[in-house]
């Protein structure tokens, strides 16, 4: 139907960053946010980028090593992995945590920036709600994989039975089962309701009848009809609404499941706000490690612009100093409390065996994004991207050093025992990692990776306040 | 042919190679099931697989090779494979049989029988009462009304079982390495009975292990009355030669030195486990635990214990010299000379301390006891009891019992002599390996070869074996009839509790031969002897019959127990040979598979040894100080070399070690034990030498290499928790509650939840950790009892053993001469559960009695149980641990108790299953259990009675005045959880005079 306009979708000269006061690079009207979002899903498979190819190769590969550690985890039992007596909770715990950490940055950006109306946020909702998504789809495998029995896991689930058998409703896991489960089904119905209108515009501009029909399906019949458009918002907000006390109520959850237990360096009332917070702090720096190569090599710099990334930045600075102020609580109380396993659980944290993942947790978490209070440092993309990865580690690490060193040595000196991660761990790890980039990548490949109509809403504000988009560039 | 099912070529080929024959019998004997098909497909045109399908289908092998069609050979096929599998199961007797239409009495399925026998150990019986679930024995426990083992017993008893159903223990009869059969082996060994009989006996030798039955006794001397020339050897490298000629010199005959402790109030040990080795080890056990008593106001016994390295009666010890074991006779000596016996000089070491020891003797006249070492030598005995002797001790903690070992045996030096002189032309071996038990110095291997005829009984087709010309499998001690003695001279007749699994014989049924009744089963032999003996031995003079009968359900044959007689102290000679002046190696029999008798026994591998709770290994043991001087830690190995023969096994540094010293245990290294056995650890036997077979001069250097050791308690400092609280007896006094005196119990209400309702039973146990000597008996009792899987050593390694008790050893004090500290840890059964609250899945729940219940079929494996038990008791199958495919072993499993699965949680259930199955009971009488019929596997097989299991609900059980006890104290009890299972702190009697002496006092 279009065919002719399919050159022009896609800009030829690298496009310029508008810089960190804009959110949207000049120029642009409603046809040409459209043309260049729907561009990158249009692309014809022979102009993919290289990188996507190889990306999706790759991934794809760690995919395949993740049904193998399935696999075999399955055959032979969690043995394969480093667990043991005391450490009964290895790599499947720190991962489930730091994957459904990391999708909160999305609900966050979606829905809380969303009511406090923080226009910003538009041109990379979408990207961070399907990240959330991915990062859930990520976590929940966990919890399932590392039980003894995985193919019992719907016993979990309060289902009617002939035995009368429910849950036991005391067990922070069996919230955990709520909580996650909720979040999983919130994530997706919000994600999935803020993409139908631009479906609906894909489906417009598809020039293939079975790419018409393909998104005509999925955009529900959406006609952006004035009542359309009228209905949409309310729900969209009433979503927001829903999702909103989800940012605090799930990772608080998952910190009960430390909390609640009387072992020291779990037991311990500052781990849900504090968990929230790096909740945030992960999924920001996970929005940063993606987002960044994906303005580069789709060509998005206007859309996704310093901006954007600068005030991801400061999020992750605010965010980060809230949970440095939690080591600091934690370390202050384990001390103050005069309590013998506390202390010596601090002490064997910062000096036994696995003291290393301790500091490295503070350098990765607390020390080295502290350069964050530059703006030189923020405004420099490539050393953002790289003190988001950082911080992924070290939000990972914190978990590890929460999971792994508390419990090694808890009360009795003769339990006490060591914990190495095997290859096994390391590859559902890994494959786990492959699962979320592959999801990623065919996401940036099928579906408007920004949101089409909000941009355009954008685009809408801008011509009525007239603002001229300036300054320089990367 | 192409368009038969099986490829037939293998079979028609006719230019394979004779096949061969070592290769053959390794498989056939191997063979079971589908390996008979397999055997049938490669070997089909061998003479051997013919002769072997003409024994068991007579006509058919002819049909075989040759002109073989399809149909036949599938019939054969299917025959082969079907007798295959029936091969596996008892054979229906060719005599009318009676089905079982109307039940007999006491048999009633599900319920368990229980029979008195013995097992003997060293020789000398130890009483059982052996659990039988429709005729297959699944657990022992000790016979209350059996002198040496008064209820409890040691771990080796509990293992026994495991022996019996090893499914590596020889099934068949071999001649030279070939299937043979009984018959054939009977008729072979009738004729050589004949020329001996020509001979009078010239070259026949039979070794034995030690024995005291009655019936083999009177079977010997009955065939070298008949051949006077034929000569009797000994052998048992647990067993000290110098125990029994030592007691020959004091009594003037064959005599066994025993102790009654019950009266003792100092013991001094030299370098003795009497609490856990030796024929009255559990009646020791016993003593000593009643006169460690100290809630009554009683003065509890004072314990020195002088060893080389900490011994488990040890480790009760009120003050510890550790010296080198070459050191102690000197020592004893010394003590002597300080007890007023007249001894030689000897170099004077540690004497402030000695003579504080002495004066304490001296103080206790009569009511002392000086017990020699085990593994000591005759010098040091002698001394023992010339101090015994001089304190007046003797015929009151001192006896000498009338000897019931044979008296004219022979050693295995002397074996070997008589060997490599030619004098040997017969050597029969009654169950001992001496290929590989015997000290290397010796070269018995050599030796075996010089014999014209070998004939083996065993049970193992062992290293021993492979250099016999005829190896019988031996019937295990549950499938035969025997008798033997405990060591006050009481008769056990040993009844069978199941037929002989593999067709094993017993050394009565060989000895028959011999005497000219190739027929005579084991039965008739004993119970002939017994009748012959009936009215000499039975002073009721009542019929034969209800005299047996009798005997058999007692266990015990009432009035055999023999006299003492009277001991003299010997002169003390001068020592030959002073300490080790460099370097010495203790050779010890390992502390759980013992020679290597129990080297195929995974319960035993996999048993923590109670001083290094170290699993699979054999270690070479080394100070403290030693190792920092070498640069050593835990692992590393180091080359051990005595006269010039060398092992190499990895260090592990053991506190209260002796300094300069390293301990070296039997039993490991092995070639000929089995799939669990086999090629773990080194072969100490190898730098042994028969001269000074229990300690040499020796050498250790550093290899370099470091090995993967398996140890089950990584951290054996208390780290500040004070699991075990501790007090010597002037504080204990102070302060009687001073296990809870700083920090005492949690108010019962403080707890979020209510606490729970308890209208019947509320079970409870107390731990009594002043009497706990950490044999770990009770590890293995639960083993048995709970059909807990093994593991191996790699999964040990990882932190993964299920054992449901743990015996936790606690070190404190100087590294040189620590104290030591032994707790049993089963589940606590908390009021206030932590792993009940967090399982989502509600698996572990709590009964209406008390007990935290885990329901192995609702657990789904979150494992976070586990991580909020602050005790890790719980243990989790990562594995499929449990023995699922291995049919032997289906045998020894407990009916009562599910063999768990992969992905599960299990833990101590307090035995739940003899809860319930007493409950049952007395419902059906209308009553309440009463105290002390439930008793828990631990605690029955417990030889000092430190744990108690009953009602608390019930004021007057034992457990519950336990509970009231003011040293009681719940482990963790200021983390609330209120555990059903308390302590009793341990409290220390040191003597005040031996204050600030060296570093050696403890308190």
């Amino acid at each position: 139907m279009q065919t002719p306009e399919v050159e022009e979708r896609e800009p030829k000269e690298l496009i310029p960053d508008p810089g960190p006061s804009s959110i949207l690079g000049p120029g642009h009207t409603y046809n040409s946010v459209t043309q260049r979002i729907a561009g990158v899903v249009f692309l014809p498979w022979k102009r993919t980028p290289k990188k996507w190819m190889v990306g999706a190769f790759i991934a794809f590969c760690f995919v395949n090593l993740l049904m193998l550690a399935m696999g075999y985890l399955f055959l032979r039992g969690i043995g394969i992995w480093g667990v043991n007596i005391p450490i009964g909770w290895g790599f499947a715990i720190i991962n489930f945590v730091w994957w459904i950490g990391i999708g909160h940055a999305g609900t966050l950006i979606s829905a809380v920036f969303f009511l406090l109306k923080q226009d910003w946020r538009t041109s990379i909702n979408r990207f961070s709600e399907a990240m959330t998504l991915f990062a859930v789809a990520c976590a929940g495998m966990f919890p399932i994989l590392h039980l003894g029995r995985p193919w019992l896991a719907y016993w979990l689930f309060p289902y009617p039975n002939s035995m009368w058998l429910w849950p036991q409703p005391r067990s922070p896991l069996e919230w955990d089962v709520f909580a996650v489960s909720t979040y999983g089904t919130v994530s997706l119905v919000f994600w999935y309701v803020g993409l139908i209108p631009d479906l609906a515009s894909l489906r417009d501009s598809a020039n293939k009848l079975w790419i018409q029909r393909f998104y005509g399906i999925l955009s529900l019949g959406w006609r952006g009809s004035a009542i359309h458009w009228h209905r949409y918002q309310k729900a969209y907000l009433l979503l927001a609404g829903l999702s909103t006390p989800l940012v605090l109520s799930v990772h608080t959850i998952v910190s009960f499941d430390f909390a609640i237990s009387i072992l020291p360096g779990w037991h311990t009332t500052i781990f849900p706000p504090y968990f929230v917070a790096g909740a945030i702090y992960s999924g920001f720096a996970m929005v940063l490690t993606l987002i960044i190569p994906l303005r580069a090599w789709y060509n998005l710099r206007d859309l996704i612009t310093l901006r954007h990334i600068e005030a991801a930045a400061k999020v992750m600075l605010g965010t980060g100093l809230i949970v440095a102020y939690g080591y600091s609580m934690e370390a202050f109380f384990s001390w103050y409390s005069g309590d013998k396993y506390e202390s010596f659980m601090y002490w064997n944290r910062m000096t036994g065996p696995y003291g290393f993942t301790y500091a490295l947790l503070i350098l990765c978490n607390i020390a080295l994004p502290q350069a964050l209070w530059s703006r030189r440092v923020r405004h420099n993309i490539v050393l953002v991207w790289i003190l988001s990865i950082i911080i992924n580690i070290g939000m990972w690490l914190e978990r590890f050093v929460i999971v792994v060193t508390s419990l090694h040595r808890d009360f009795l000196p003769s339990s006490w025992g060591i914990y190495i991660p095997t290859k096994w761990d390391w590859a559902t790890y890994a494959g786990t990692l492959g699962f979320f980039m592959f999801l990623i990548f065919l996401f940036v490949r099928w579906l408007p990776s920004i949101s089409i109509f909000e941009v355009r809403e954008v685009v809408h504000h801008e011509e009525v306040s007239m603002e001229p988009a300036v300054e320089g560039k990367i | 042919m192409k368009e038969s099912l099986v490829s037939l070529e293998s079979l028609l080929e006719k230019s394979k190679p004779k096949l061969d024959v070592q290769a053959l019998r390794e498989r056939l004997a191997a063979g079971r099931g589908p390996a008979f098909w397999r055997t049938l497909e490669e070997a089909a045109e061998s003479e051997e697989l013919r002769e072997y399908v003409e024994q068991e289908f007579p006509g058919l092998s002819g049909q075989i090779p040759q002109g073989v069609n399809r149909r036949s050979l599938l019939k054969v096929m299917g025959a082969s494979l079907a007798m295959a599998g029936a091969a596996a199961c008892t054979k229906q007797p060719k005599e009318l049989i009676v089905p079982y239409v109307r039940q007999p009495e006491n048999v009633i399925p599900g319920l368990p029988l229980f029979y008195a026998t013995a097992m003997p150990i060293g020789g000398y019986a130890r009483g059982l009462l052996v659990e039988s679930h429709l005729n297959r024995p699944t657990k022992v426990e000790g016979n209350p009304d059996h002198p040496a083992s008064l209820g409890s017993t040691t771990i080796f008893e509990q293992a026994s079982v495991l022996n019996l159903y090893d499914p590596d223990r020889s099934e068949t009869v071999l001649h030279e390495g070939r299937l043979s059969i009984w018959s054939d082996f009977t008729g072979a060994f009738s004729s050589e009975a004949q020329s001996l009989g020509m001979r009078k006996g010239e070259g026949l030798a039979i070794l034995s292990g030690p024995t005291t039955s009655p019936t083999l006794i009177d079977q010997m001397n009955r065939l070298r009355q008949q051949w006077p020339t034929a000569k009797w050897y000994v052998h048992d490298a647990c067993v000290n030669p110098a125990i029994a000629s030592a007691a020959k010199k004091i009594a003037g005959r064959t005599a066994l030195v025993t102790y009654d402790l019950s009266q003792a109030d100092v013991i001094v040990s030299l370098e003795s486990d009497f609490l856990n080795v030796g024929p009255a080890a559990l009646l020791n056990a016993r003593q000593f635990a009643a006169r460690r008593a100290i809630d009554n106001g009683e003065t509890p016994v004072r314990l020195y214990a002088i060893e080389s390295g900490p011994t488990v009666s040890g480790s009760l010890a009120d003050h510890h010299l550790p010296v080198k074991s070459s050191a102690i006779p000197g020592i004893a000596y010394q003590l002597a000379k300080a007890c007023g016996v007249a001894a030689p000089d000897v170099a004077a070491s540690a004497p402030g301390w000695l003579n504080g020891v002495a004066q304490d003797l001296n103080n206790t006249k009569g009511r002392s006891v000086v017990i020699p070492g085990e593994f000591q030598p005759e010098s040091v005995h002698l001394a023992a009891y010339a101090i015994n002797e001089a304190l007046g001790n003797v015929g009151k903690t001192v006896r000498v019992m009338q000897g019931v070992e044979p008296d004219d045996t022979h050693t295995l030096e002397e074996l070997t002599t008589d060997l490599n002189s030619g004098h040997v032309e017969t050597l029969l071996i009654l169950g001992p390996n001496p290929v590989y038990t015997a000290p290397a110095s010796l070269g018995f291997a050599g030796a075996i070869r010089k014999a014209r005829l070998v004939v083996r009984l065993g049970q193992f087709f062992d290293e021993t074996s492979r250099l016999s010309h005829w190896h019988i499998p031996e019937a295990h001690y549950l499938e035969t009839w025997s008798d033997s003695r405990a060591f006050d001279g009481t008769v056990t007749i040993q009844q069978p509790l199941i037929e002989p699994l593999y067709n094993g014989k017993s050394a009565h049924e060989i000895l028959s031969i011999l005497l000219g009744k190739p027929d005579q089963s084991s039965h008739d032999t004993v119970k002939g002897y017994w009748q012959s003996q009936g009215q000499g031995q039975n002073k009721t003079g009542g019929d034969f019959d209800a005299m047996w009968k009798r005997s058999l359900h007692d266990g015990v044959v009432a009035g055999s127990a023999v006299g003492t007689v009277n001991g003299k102290a010997v002169a003390l000679a001068a020592l030959a040979n002073g300490a080790v002046s460099g370097l010495e190696v203790v050779f010890r029999p390992d502390p759980t598979i013992a020679d290597g008798t129990y080297s195929n026994n995974g319960w035993m591998q996999e048993l923590p040894k109670p001083q290094s709770k170290m699993t699979w290994d054999n270690v070479v043991s080394i100070s403290p100080k030693n190792a920092a001087d070498m640069k050593v830690t835990i692992g590393d190995m180091l080359r051990v070399t005595v006269e010039g023969r060398t092992v190499t096994g990895p260090a592990w540094i053991l506190p209260g070690h002796a300094e300069d010293s390293v301990t070296v245990h039997f039993g490991y290294g092995r070639e000929g034990s089995g799939r669990v056995g086999n090629k773990i650890g080194y072969n100490a036997f190898a730098i042994q030498t028969h001269a000074t077979p229990y300690f040499a001069s020796g050498t250790i250097q550093k290899t370099g290499e470091h090995y993967r050791l398996a140890n089950v308690q990584e951290t054996q400092t208390m780290a500040g928790r004070d699991p075990v609280r501790v007090a010597t007896l002037a504080e204990f006094r102070e302060h009687p509650n001073f296990p809870t005196e700083e920090e005492p119990p949690l108010p019962m209400d403080e707890s979020l939840y209510k606490p729970w309702p308890y209208t019947g039973y509320k079970w409870a146990m107390a731990i009594d950790l002043n009497i706990c000597t950490g044999c770990s008996a009770c590890i293995i009792a639960c083993q048995a009892e709970n059909n807990i899987a093994v593991v191996g050593k790699d999964q040990v390694a990882r932190g993964r053993h299920m054992h449901w008790i743990r015996v936790d050893r606690y070190y404190a004090g100087d590294l040189d001469s620590p104290a030591m500290y032994n707790q049993p840890v089963p589940c606590m059964h908390c009021e206030q559960a932590p792993c009940e609250v967090v399982c989502p899945v509600a698996a572990t729940v709590h009964s209406t009695e008390g007990l935290n219940e885990m329901v192995y079929n609702r657990c789904v494996g979150t494992r976070y149980c586990s991580n909020n038990c602050p005790y890790k008791v719980r243990r989790f199958n990562f594995y499929l641990y449990s023995d699922w495919n291995t049919q032997s072993l289906y045998g020894v499993r407990n009916p009562d108790v599910t063999v768990r699965s992969r992905g599960v949680m299990e833990k101590c259930s307090y035995c739940v299953q003899r809860i319930q199955e007493m409950k049952i009971q007395t419902e059906k009488e209308n009553r309440r259990v009463r105290d002390g019929e439930i008793l828990t596997a631990c605690q029955q097989v417990c030889p000092t009675q430190a744990i108690t299991f009953g009602d608390l609900s019930d004021p007057d059980s034992k457990v519950s005045k336990l509970q009231k006890l003011k040293r009681v104290y719940g482990l963790l009890d200021d983390l609330n959880t209120r555990p059903r299972t308390k302590y009793l702190g341990f409290v220390r009697n040191p003597n005040e005079a031996l204050r600030g002496q060296s570093a050696n006092s403890r308190g």
